[in-house]
């Protein structure tokens, strides 16, 4: 297919007018659809990329799950391959969107409903989805030495590749929903990740608190998301974001950010919910490394920068955001300092330096934002490099107790530089990129505020956070590398292979490169980023790392200075090896969150369980009948309105019907207990009334099938109650004495469904019916669909799909059945034989010319005679039904039960033995060949290019039967005829053939059968 | 007279509900029959009712006389019909296992997996 010449670099015309109607401009929308991508160039390449960036983490998680337990190098070497395509390409397609440009690639799913899949990328999320594959990438390089032989490779690769899928899923969805499904990913593999070691107890608990803080935060996302999308009216990413001045307004705005942002500060393990991260220490270091520093705690924050055009600006945001961050930024750093496990220290380092991201973003301030997102980056960088340099340590030292750590530099030098360095970023030593950031902190937290407690607590909060910032890192680095060698070990430590540093390598020289030439390296890309937030009017903000003496260099020199101070002062205290920070160390957040799980996990559901739980079926099914009659009443009772009485005219004879269905049906229930052959055939008489009601109402098909159907259902429950157990006779029980009080409240009960089902039934009647789509059916099934039996036409032209599964549901249950019987023999008869067969065998083994038995072999002779004559007569009835059917009342279903009652009367006339020396009926191959018939019917419509089960029909010459018509339909009906056949007899035979099992057993001596009573009395 | 049968749909549901409620498989399956046969009427009066011609396009016509039975109940009702057997059959032969397998057909006493006297499950995680 040729394609006109297009200059290198236009884009194709936009498609989407509403969208850029709304971003009138501010971003240029490359919209393309999926089936075009493989026909375009340049720029347009790039968005036939990002599902690529999306789904191959996933594909490659399969293709490493696959591989064999003991896979490391090819596990490693396909994930590094999949890190590496994910970074090549997050970098080649920097070009695209360095201008600002929303690449977008939107493949229509639900479009009804403003559900469509939408891969989009902007500065922001590029910036993203290079750290996440980046630093993925070097956790795969470092994973690989870190993880022990023991440790299976495969699985540990495929769940972090997996998680890497989910985190680029969310940043680069453009569709809310889209969004909270790859958030609820990102929640579930990291619970994989953190309980990699599930054999520890400590992985399990971790994993457990941080799915379900995390999960309850996503599902809190899902409702922010509806609601937001509800306010704006899509949700599609790009409109939302447009839509910022209408989404503040909105009288929904409050719950809607409360919403989201609960979402965010779980995720970021923000106060109250920082307890989870720390917790999660217990995952293998590699694992803390990547979602502790560039993915799943950021994925808040990503969260809150996304949305901050639309949501931030309010007053409301600004109190919860900038003191939730402010909090968590103070508490983090305190107890940071206190820690014992490296991890641990660095976890609380984690949670404070995300506060300080919280704080920035919810300052409301355009530059505290670019604070913001370059700190998210620098964090990461740091972060991770330090995260694998402790693993480096716990590897070689076989401990992260700083308590039994000293004096390391001596070992491993080239780790100590590596961390010395990337602690000195942490601490925000000048010439790092963290101290960049904070500096940008420290100048916006130093911006004189009317509002006196702001314009304290902020700077001051600031300052003491970062004095224990420097404190903590001051401990890491002196408590680990410095000092006496270490006594407490019990190996020698070492540096470890050259290439699991070369990660840290990486990590601190961009710490370094963004520090001391910040223009140069992270400038185009912050700005990229920050523009896709801000849009292009963007503020003034400088990178330098000189910008003169200003309050923030100040507060910077103190910060530093204090921390030594500190650091130098708490020394001692330190030493004594204390285990839980000071004022705070007894309110333990996990602790509470334990007894609040045991509460309602375990409290309230026990007492649910005491009040409204059994263990027997029929309270439960009270409660359910109970709960359903409710459900039904409300509505009904509030919009039933008054109910005319109609003008009626009586009809006797069907008044004498229904009677006697009434009272076949009340008298089944009543003799259901006493007797029950009596009541069966009480059902009979009611389901002879229904069969009435429906030929009166014009209904033949259902008069017939409901006729049809209660004969077959009397000889199974016949067939059956001779084995199933015999009730105490009526003269035993006073029915009156017997009638307790939980039976007269399932009466009551049963009164009051039945009574409301009346009721509404009678309330329908008295409305006009709707204008559905009965219409439609009426007047096109023999134009459309070739039949004049409009019911038979619906059932295999246009319901046809619906009457294929249907079959295929028989077809099961009939297999059900026959596998529950096939290899069972049962118990003795439940009934003794009947008198009259006593007195006949008695009889016999009196009489020397009488072989016992052939009496009853010639019990019922004539009829007998009869019914194997009727076989014939059935077979063509059946057929002629089954022809007949797509035109007059009939068809597949009717004629089916009919042969299968033909089959059966054999079976009753001759019994099993006979019948089945003569005709050997294979009911399984029925049931398949039906099946397959129907479903080579509906396929064949394939080959004319039509959907499945697509009818075609005609008229045809036949001879003898003459104009017959011919519908494709008819070949799916005899597909239905077959199988029903099958179905029915399959069941009703497993059934009869119990009872030629049982009679193997009867013949065994010393029978306990009535007769041989009977004969040892005679 | 026509929504009388509302009465009869009424009177075969409380029989059914009652008897699903005891505690005897055999009952329970009875009045599953029973619950079918009025649940199959409430759905043909949703359609509603009325002496009128069966949906059924008469030789010579393209579309059935004016006043034609509503075709949808009667299609749902018929898959309906066929279900309800094929589950009646299944749990009939369910129950005969049962009874044969633990000797009990009230539902009371069917322990196997819950026996009388066992203990709770454990009371906290």
């Amino acid at each position: 297919m040729a394609f006109p010449a297009r200059p290198p670099g236009q884009r194709l015309p936009l498609k989407l007018p509403e969208v850029t109607a709304i971003l009138q401009g501010s971003a240029t929308i490359v919209w393309l659809p999926v089936g075009q991508t493989s026909t375009v160039c340049g720029t347009m390449s790039g968005v036939a990329l990002l599902p690529f960036i999306i789904l191959l983490p996933f594909i490659g998680a399969l293709a490493i799950w696959l591989l064999p337990a003991r896979a490391r190098s090819s596990a490693s070497l396909l994930a590094g391959a999949v890190a590496v395509a994910l970074t090549a390409s997050c970098l080649w397609l920097y070009g695209s969107v360095a201008d600002g440009t929303v690449l977008r690639n939107e493949l229509t799913w639900l479009p009804q409903f403003g559900l469509n899949l939408v891969a989009r990328m902007d500065g922001l999320s590029w910036l993203f989805a290079t750290m996440i594959a980046g630093i993925g990438g070097l956790i795969v390089l470092y994973a690989h030495y870190y993880m022990s032989p023991k440790d299976s490779m495969p699985r540990f690769l495929a769940f972090l590749l997996a998680f890497k899928g989910a985190m680029l899923g969310i940043v680069l969805s453009g569709n809310l929903i889209q969004i909270v499904a790859f958030w609820e990913l990102t929640s579930v593999f990291s619970f994989l990740l953190i309980g990699y070691w599930h054999h520890t107890s400590a992985a399990r608990d971790g994993a457990r608190m941080a799915l379900v803080i995390t999960g309850a935060g996503g599902f809190a996302l899902f409702g922010g998301m509806l609601l937001l999308g509800h306010i704006v009216g899509s949700y599609d990413l790009d409109v939302v974001l447009a839509a910022g001045d209408k989404v503040r307004s909105d009288p929904l705005y409050t719950p809607t950010l409360l919403l989201i942002l609960l979402a965010a500060f779980t995720k970021s393990a923000q106060f109250p919910f920082q307890f989870w991260l720390p917790r999660a220490m217990a995952a293998p270091t590699p694992v803390s490394a990547y979602l502790h520093s560039a993915t799943m705690v950021k994925a808040g924050v990503f969260l809150l920068t996304v949305f901050w055009p639309v949501l931030a600006g309010t007053s409301t945001w600004f109190w919860i955001v900038t003191y939730v961050g402010l909090a968590t930024l103070l508490l983090g750093a305190y107890s940071a300092i206190f820690q014992q496990d490296m991890k641990g220290l660095l976890a609380y380092s984690t949670v404070s330096h995300l506060g300080l991201i919280t704080t920035l973003l919810g300052m409301n301030s355009q530059l505290a934002l670019v604070a913001a997102v370059f700190h998210i980056v620098n964090h990461a960088t740091f972060k991770a490099s330090l995260f694998m340099a402790a693993g480096i340590i716990d590897h070689e030292a076989g401990t992260r107790d700083i308590r039994k750590l000293s004096g390391l530099y001596r070992y491993m030098p080239a780790t100590a530089t590596l961390a010395i360095v990337a602690s000195a970023a942490m601490a925000g030593v000048p010439l790092l990129n963290g101290f960049l950031s904070k500096e940008m902190f420290f100048g916006e937290t130093a911006l004189r505020n009317p509002i006196p407690f702001v314009d304290v607590s902020l700077p001051a909060v600031a300052i003491v956070a970062s004095l224990f910032a420097v404190t903590y890192s001051l401990r890491f680095v002196h408590g680990v590398f410095f000092g006496p060698p270490p006594t407490e070990l019990d190996r020698v430590p070492h540096e470890p292979p050259a290439l699991m540093r070369r990660p840290i390598e990486i990590l601190v020289l961009i710490c370094l490169l963004v520090g001391i030439i910040p223009g140069l390296t992270i400038g185009p890309f912050l700005a990229t980023a920050v523009k896709s937030v801000l849009g292009p009017d963007m503020p003034y903000y400088s990178l330098s790392v000189w910008h003169g003496f200003n309050w923030a260099l100040a507060m910077s020199l103190v910060a530093l200075a204090g921390g030594v101070i500190l650091f130098l002062l708490l020394q001692k205290y330190l030493a004594r090896g204390i285990e839980a920070p000071p004022f705070i160390g007894h309110i333990v957040g996990p602790r509470i969150f334990e007894r609040l799980l045991i509460l309602l996990s375990v409290r309230w559901a026990k007492a649910a369980e005491r009040l409204l739980g059994t263990r027997r079926l029929q309270p439960q099914l009270v409660l359910l009948v109970a709960v359903a009659t409710l459900a039904a009443a409300i509505p009904t009772l509030g919009g039933i309105g008054l109910l005319p009485l109609p003008p009626t005219t009586f009809d006797p004879g069907l008044a004498l019907v229904w009677v006697v269905g009434m009272t076949c049906a009340v008298g089944a229930a009543v003799q259901a207990k006493y007797h029950r052959l009596v009541a069966l055939m009480l059902l009979g008489g009611a389901g002879l009334a229904t069969s009435i009601t429906f030929v009166w109402y014009s209904a033949p098909d259902l008069a017939l099938t409901q006729l049809l159907v209660e004969v077959v259902t009397t000889i199974l429950i016949l067939l059956g109650l001779r084995w199933l157990p015999q009730r105490l006779e009526t003269s035993e029980i006073d029915p009156f004495r017997r009638f307790s009080l939980h039976r007269l409240r399932d009466l009551a009960l049963a009164t009051i469904a039945g009574g409301g089902i009346a009721l509404l039934s009678y309330a329908v009647m008295t409305r006009d019916a709707p204008d559905g789509i009965a219409r439609f059916l009426l007047e096109n099934a023999y134009t459309e669909g070739g039949g004049r039996n409009v019911v038979n036409v619906i059932l295999v032209d246009f319901r046809a799909f619906d009457t294929f599964g249907e079959i295929t549901v028989l077809g099961i249950v009939a297999l059900a059945t026959y596998a529950l019987l096939r290899r069972f023999r049962p118990a003795a008869d439940s009934i003794p034989r009947p008198e009259q067969q006593r007195v006949q065998s008695a009889f016999e083994s009196q009489r020397d010319d009488h072989k016992e038995g052939t009496i009853l072999s010639e019990f019922l002779y004539v009829p007998s005679v009869l019914m194997r004559w009727l076989f014939p007569v059935i077979v063509t009835f059946a057929a002629f039904l089954l022809l007949r059917g797509h035109d007059l009342p009939g068809g597949g279903f009717i004629a089916g039960i009919t042969l299968a009652i033909g089959f059966i009367l054999q079976y009753l006339a001759g019994g099993t033995r006979w019948t089945e020396e003569r005709l050997r009926i294979l009911p399984v191959y029925w049931i398949g060949t039906g099946l397959l018939l129907a479903l080579v019917t509906g396929a064949a419509s394939w080959l004319f290019g039509y959907p499945f089960l697509t009818t075609s029909f005609q008229y045809v010459d036949v001879p003898v039967l003459g104009r017959v018509p011919v519908a494709s339909a008819l070949l799916f009906d005899i597909g239905v005829f077959i199988l029903v056949v099958g179905a029915t007899v399959l069941m009703l035979i497993a059934i009869a053939h119990q009872s030629l099992r049982s009679a193997k057993r009867d013949a065994q001596p010393p029978g306990k059968t009535a007769p041989m009573i009977e004969r040892e009395k005679a | 007279m026509d929504h009388l049968v509302a009465l009869l749909a009424g009177i075969f549901l409380t029989a059914a509900i009652y008897l699903l409620l005891s505690r005897s498989l055999i009952r329970m399956l009875l009045g599953l029959v029973l619950l079918g046969n009025g649940v199959n009427l409430v759905i043909l009066v949703s359609g509603r009712l009325g002496r009128i011609v069966p949906p059924i396009v008469p030789e010579g016509a393209k579309v059935p006389m004016a006043g034609a039975a509503n075709p949808l109940p009667q299609a749902l009702i018929l898959t309906a019909i066929v279900i309800g057997f094929a589950m009646f059959a299944f749990l009939l032969v369910l129950a005969y296992r049962a009874y044969q397998s633990l000797d009990a057909d009230d539902t009371d006493k069917m322990r196997v997996a819950e026996p009388r006297n066992a203990p709770k499950p454990p009371m906290s995680y």
